[in-house]
């Protein structure tokens, strides 16, 4: 009896341990390998194009991508039927943005308004990254010059080509919070080489504020404001908030919104603005894009 | 009974270990996929996939990081991450498998060795079954496993949007190319 009990102690032993061998052989094979090194990763895509609305965005092209970008803004829609509600009006920015590096953009456009001429160089100091030992946001510096293009106001006095320009300065603090949620600031300083009276001042400061929220896979509801501090515009200038939605339809960002701003450089979103929401000075806008990859990552060169 | 269990023990220690004796891994395998339409072609490269073969059950495995693919245009890679695959939520695709006839493959002998697996394959959050043939061919102790397969990125809830019908294909072709060494603990 003893000896019958043991032996089907070592039997069921014997089935223990051949189970055991069969789990172990079914364990997962990967963990073998370890775990994987945790890699730094650049966050991306915390808005899906490189304008947040009239704004630059904390985006920029990829190296190598050429931007052909369009951005328009109808008339006001306060303008009544008369104006078809402002879709008569059309102001626009015809603009090329070219990636240098994954870091580095350089941009040209055309402004309808003012037949102003604008260029600019991106550049992202700071990346946002994912992982060991990242930087939780991402910091961009941002330069331009703008060229008013109109007949002198008085060509009989001694007119100057720099007293067409413009420049401008733009930091961009921005963080992608989570897939839904992005915001950035936009502290930027506009100079003007000359303005219209003496009173006028050359340097703007303003604080700008641009942020997403992405409502589904192909949606997302974006806005960006722009704060003049205080006593540096004339009295019939107002700050630019506009307030729109991004459309992904497979290969391209349509985004549309409402602005009181029909500036799309700088200078002229900054210091142009006059239209109040209050009193519906609202432009219905668009902006589109085509990108042409011009030169192939180093993986692909040799197809 | 004690030397029953000694032998025992001594024998399933053997096994563990001819096991562990028989197992080939990789951290480079090479996987691509092609989306070829007449409007537009989609490939794009991943030289990152992990894989182990236990050469004597022929159970096998295979990862891809799927941030790990490259692009030829990088509108693409972000269409592929943000809309696609959605790389942030599902950061790997996984495959779990057995190799039918691992009997007939022999690691350790110059020669080619067409083979059958079958298991499941992890994409996009959806497991479903994939079955299919590959190679291995070993030459001079270097061992090379190859397979090509298809997928119908709607069995893994991958969805095309109806603007972009014409320009990506719901058929996927993959093409793996791993090289593997002894694994060695």
């Amino acid at each position: 009896m003893r000896s019958f009990k043991s032996k089907s102690v070592v039997f069921f032993f014997f089935l223990f341990s051949l189970f055991s061998a069969k789990s172990f052989a079914q364990d997962d094979l990967l963990s073998l390998l370890g775990d994987e090194p945790q890699k730094k990763e650049f966050v991306k895509n915390a808005f899906k194009a490189t304008r947040v609305i009239s704004a630059q965005s904390m985006e920029q092209v990829a190296a190598g991508v050429l931007d052909f970008r369009i951005l328009h803004r109808f008339g006001r829609v306060n303008g009544g039927s008369r104006e078809a509600y402002g879709l008569d009006q059309a102001t626009i920015r015809l603009g090329l943005d070219y990636g240098i590096s994954n870091r580095v953009m350089v941009g040209i456009g055309r402004s309808s308004n003012k037949k102003e001429i604008d260029v600019y160089a991106k550049y992202r100091m700071i990346w946002q990254g994912k992982g060991k030992g990242s930087i939780p946001f991402s910091l961009i510096f941002i330069s331009g010059v703008v060229k008013d293009g109109l007949e002198w106001s008085n060509p009989e006095r001694n007119n100057y080509y720099t007293s067409r320009l413009a420049f401008y300065q733009q930091a961009i603090l921005g963080r992608k919070f989570s897939d839904v949620f992005s915001l950035q600031l936009m502290p930027t300083l506009v100079h003007r080489n000359i303005v219209k009276t003496t009173d006028d001042l050359h340097d703007i400061y303003s604080l700008g504020v641009g942020g997403r929220i992405k409502l589904t896979r192909r949606l997302a509801l974006t806005a960006e404001y722009f704060y003049n501090l205080p006593d540096q515009l004339s009295a019939t200038n107002t700050n630019p908030l506009s307030i729109g939605i991004d459309i992904e339809t497979g290969g391209h960002v349509f985004q549309l919104h409402f602005t009181n701003a029909l500036g799309m450089n700088e200078r002229s979103l900054i210091t142009d603005t006059n239209g109040s929401w209050e009193k519906g000075d609202i432009h219905f806008g668009f902006n589109i894009s085509r990108v042409f990859t011009l030169s192939k990552p180093k993986s692909f060169k040799n197809k | 009974m004690k030397k029953y269990l000694v032998v025992l023990s001594i024998l399933f220690a053997v096994s563990i270990h001819a096991n562990a004796q028989d197992r080939y891994f990789t951290r480079n395998g090479k996987v691509t996929f092609l989306s070829d339409t007449p409007m537009e072609k989609i490939d794009a490269v991943n030289t990152q996939a992990t894989s182990v073969i236990d050469a004597s059950s022929g159970n096998f495995e295979f990862s891809v990081l799927m941030k790990a693919f490259e692009f030829e245009k990088a509108l693409m890679m972000e269409h592929f991450h943000e809309n696609y695959v959605e790389s942030d939520k599902y950061p790997k695709s996984v495959f779990k498998g057995t190799i039918e006839n691992i009997s007939s493959v022999d690691f350790n002998k110059d020669g080619v060795y067409p083979v059958k697996f079958k298991g499941t394959l992890l994409l996009h959050g959806v497991t479903k079954d994939l079955n299919g043939q590959g190679v291995f061919t070993v030459k001079a102790g270097k061992i090379t496993g190859s397979s090509n397969f298809a997928i119908q990125l709607s069995d893994y809830k991958i969805e095309i949007p109806s603007l972009v019908k014409e320009k990506v294909s719901n058929d996927v072709k993959i093409t793996v190319d791993a090289i593997y060494a002894k694994f060695q603990k």
